[in-house]
C-alpha cells in the first residue's frame, strides 16, 4: 500500500485514535523507554479495536508515536499478526509446520478450503473467515492444530474442522464463542 | 512426581494453575525468598555456575557463565546507575517445539519467582517477558499471576522488605519465528523490525535500550527456584549424565502418545520415544527423527541409544536444542518433510542478509521440484552447495545454518529417496501427501 506523502508531512490525524485507543498505547509506551518501541504494541491495540491496520490508522499510530510513517509500514509489515488488509470477523490461522504437516495438515487445508470456498489470504463473501497460515502454533502433540481468533482447535479432522467453522458462523453473529471447542 | 523428582513440572496445572497462596504453600518463592535474603547476588551467580545449568532454548550455552558477562561496575562508577535489563524468552516457535507452553500455561508463578532471582543477580530492575502472540492463554494467565505478585510483594518496590526492587512486564508479539534470535527479541522490544545484530557488542553488555541484557529461554529460568531451594549437589545428582538436572523432552509425528515428559537430563531417545512417546503408531516404522526440533540434523533408527544431552547428541552428528522430537514415519515422505522444513525457513527468514533470503527460497524451489517428480541428480549437487553457501560464518545468524541442519542431514541419510522421486519421476509415497 502507498502512503500518501503529502498527508503524511500534513499530519491531521490528531482526532482519529479513539481515547480507549490512545490510553491502552499510552499504557504500552508507559513501560517501555522509548514511545515509539511501543510501535508493535500500538498496531496491536487499534487492530484489536478496527479488525485491521488501514493506511490512516497507521499514519494516526505514526504521529501519535512520533515516528515516521514509513518506520511504522516497516514494522507493521515485518510481523504476521498485524493484519495491513481488511479481514474478516474470524482470522483463522492454519499451522502449516512440520507436526502438522505429518499428520494431515494437507487435508484440513483442502477441506476448509472447499468448505469455505476461500483460498489462503482471501475473505468469504459474507465477510465471516479469512484465511491465513501460521507457522508452529506450539500443539505439536495435538496436531492438527489451527487458531482461530484468540481460540486454538486441536486434534482437527476433515468432519471435526467444519464442525467447529459451522459452531464459529452460527455464534458469530451472537458473538458467543463459548460453544465451540477450542482453548485459548 | 515431586519437587524433587520433577522439578519443572510437578507444579504443573494447566485446568487451573496455582494461584499465588497455592503456590507458596506448595513451597513456592522460597528459591526467591532464599536468593534475595540470604546471599548476595554474586553468591547466587556462583551457585548458578556450579549447577551446571545450560540454557534449555537451544543453544546450551552455560546460564552462569552468560550472567558472568554482565559488567559490574563499582559504586562510583557513573555506569553503574545505569538499567540493567533481564528478558524472557517465551516466543516459543521451533516447530515441533511446545515444552514452554507447558509450564507457562501450567505454572505462572514458577516463572516469576525464577526471574526475581535472575534479575537479582545480575542486578536488573526491569525485567520483560516477551511471549509469543499466539499464546493468548497464557498471557492471561501470566498476567493474572504478575498482578498477584505485585499485590503480594514478590513484585514491585522493596520486595518482601528485601531493598530489592524489580518490575516485571509482559510484551506479547506479534509473529515471527526469528523474534527467538536473542539480538532480534531485543530489536521487537524495542518496537523495531526483528532483524539480529551484529555481534558483538554482545547483549550482555550492549542489548535492550543499548544497556546490559539478558535473555533467558523460559525452562532455563524456571530450573532457577528449585537450584536455590534444594542445591547445586541435588541439581547434578538429578541426572546420571555428565549435564545437570531434569529436561522437558517431547515427542510428536505419527506416534502413539505424542505428549511431553520431565526426565533426568541424559534419557536415551529410546527411552523418550518408546517408552514414553509409547512407539509408532500402528503400521508404521521410524525413518527418522529430528532431535531438538526442525533446525537440527536429522539421527536415525541406529541412534535410539543415543542419550539426549548436549555433548551426546553433537557427538551422533545432531544438536540437542529444545529436545523435542519430531519423529518421521515409513509412510510419510522424507523429501516432502525437508521441503515444508525449508518452507518454515524461507517464509521466517528476516530477508537481512542474502545467503538466507536467497537460499532458502532456492532450497525450496528446487526440493519441490524433486517432490513433484521434476527434479534432476544436479539438483542434488545443487541442494549441498547450498547447505554451504547457507552455513555458519557465511550468514547474519543462525537461522539458515538452521535450515541447513535437516537438510544436508536428509540428503545424506535419505539419498535413495531423493534418487527415487528423481528417476520415477514422482513421489513414491503418493497418497499420503
Amino acid at each position: 500500500m502507498m502512503i500518501d506523502i503529502i498527508n503524511d508531512v500534513k499530519p491531521h490525524y490528531s482526532q482519529y485514535l479513539s481515547d480507549d485507543e490512545k490510553s491502552q498505547i499510552d499504557h504500552e509506551a508507559s513501560i517501555l523507554e522509548t514511545r515509539e518501541a511501543a510501535g508493535i504494541e500500538a498496531l496491536k491495540v487499534v487492530q484489536s479495536f478496527r479488525g485491521w491496520i488501514s493506511d490512516d490508522s497507521l499514519l494516526a499510530i505514526a504521529q501519535y508515536l512520533k515516528m515516521t510513517s514509513a518506520e511504522l509500514e516497516g514494522v507493521a509489515t515485518f510481523y504476521n499478526l498485524i493484519y495491513r488488509q481488511p479481514v474478516g470477523k474470524n482470522v483463522i490461522h492454519l499451522c502449516d509446520s512440520v507436526s502438522c504437516h505429518l499428520t494431515g495438515y494437507s487435508e484440513i487445508l483442502s477441506t476448509i478450503k472447499q468448505h469455505l470456498a476461500i483460498d489462503y489470504g482471501q475473505t468469504t463473501t459474507d465477510g465471516l473467515f479469512t484465511l491465513l497460515s501460521n507457522a508452529c502454533l506450539g500443539g505439536c502433540d495435538k496436531s492438527p492444530v489451527m487458531m482461530v481468533g484468540k481460540v486454538h482447535y486441536e486434534y482437527l479432522t476433515k468432519s471435526k474442522v467444519i464442525d467447529i467453522l459451522e459452531t464459529i458462523k452460527a455464534n458469530s453473529k451472537s458473538n458467543d464463542l463459548s460453544k465451540t471447542q477450542g482453548v485459548e | 512426581m515431586n519437587s524433587l523428582t520433577h522439578p519443572l513440572t510437578h507444579l504443573v496445572n494447566l485446568a487451573s494453575p496455582l494461584t499465588i497462596q497455592g503456590y507458596i504453600d506448595q513451597g513456592g518463592y522460597k528459591g526467591a525468598e532464599k536468593a534475595i535474603k540470604e546471599n548476595s547476588p554474586a553468591e547466587v551467580l556462583e551457585i548458578v555456575k556450579a549447577s551446571g545449568l545450560k540454557g534449555r532454548g537451544g543453544a546450551g550455552f552455560p546460564t552462569g557463565m552468560k550472567w558472568s558477562f554482565v559488567p559490574q561496575y563499582s559504586e562510583d562508577d557513573e555506569r553503574s546507575k545505569d538499567n540493567k535489563y533481564l528478558v524472557c524468552n517465551a516466543d516459543e516457535m521451533e516447530p515441533g517445539t511446545f515444552k514452554d507452553r507447558l509450564i507457562l500455561e501450567g505454572a505462572p508463578h514458577q516463572l516469576i519467582e525464577a526471574m526475581i532471582i535472575a534479575a537479582y543477580t545480575i542486578g536488573a530492575n526491569k525485567a520483560y517477558i516477551f511471549l509469543r502472540g499466539e499464546y493468548h492463554l497464557a498471557a492471561k494467565r501470566l498476567q493474572i499471576a504478575i498482578d498477584e505478585a505485585y499485590q503480594a510483594s514478590w513484585l514491585g518496590n522493596n520486595i518482601q522488605k528485601s531493598n530489592f526492587q524489580l518490575d516485571l512486564y509482559l510484551h506479547t508479539s506479534a509473529g515471527r519465528y526469528i523474534c527467538g534470535e536473542e539480538t532480534a527479541l531485543i530489536n521487537a522490544l524495542e518496537g523495531k523490525r526483528a532483524n539480529p545484530r551484529a555481534k558483538p557488542p554482545f547483549p550482555q553488555v550492549a542489548g535492550l535500550f543499548g544497556k546490559p541484557t539478558i535473555v533467558n529461554n523460559v525452562e532455563t529460568l524456571c530450573n532457577l527456584p528449585h537450584i536455590l531451594k534444594n542445591g547445586t549437589d541435588w541439581f547434578k545428582q538429578i541426572s546420571p549424565d555428565s549435564d545437570a538436572g531434569t529436561k522437558i523432552y517431547g515427542a510428536c509425528g505419527r506416534i502413539q502418545n505424542p505428549g511431553l515428559w520431565e526426565l533426568p537430563m541424559g534419557a536415551t531417545i529410546g527411552q523418550v520415544l518408546n517408552v514414553h512417546a509409547g512407539g509408532m503408531a500402528e503400521g508404521l516404522k521410524l525413518k527418522g527423527l529430528l532431535p531438538g526440533g526442525a533446525s537440527t540434523d536429522f539421527l536415525m533408527p541406529e541412534h535410539l541409544d543415543v542419550p539426549m544431552d548436549y555433548d551426546s547428541i553433537a557427538k551422533a552428528g545432531s544438536r540437542l536444542g529444545t529436545g523435542g522430537l519430531i519423529v518421521l514415519d515409513d509412510k510419510n515422505c522424507p523429501v516432502a518433510m525437508v521441503l515444508n522444513l525449508l518452507q518454515f525457513f524461507a517464509q521466517e527468514s528476516c530477508g537481512w542478509c542474502t545467503p538466507c533470503r536467497d537460499g532458502t527460497p532456492w532450497a525450496v524451489e528446487l526440493l519441490s521440484r524433486i517432490e513433484r517428480g521434476k527434479g534432476t541428480l544436479a539438483d542434488i549437487d545443487s541442494l549441498l552447495n547450498l547447505c554451504d553457501f547457507m552455513w555458519i560464518g557465511k550468514t547474519h545468524c543462525a537461522l539458515a545454518p538452521g535450515a541447513v541442519e535437516p537438510l544436508k542431514s536428509a540428503l545424506r541419510y535419505f539419498n535413495d529417496d531423493f534418487v527415487q522421486h528423481i528417476e520415477l519421476g514422482c513421489c513414491p509415497y503418493h497418497g499420503v501427501q
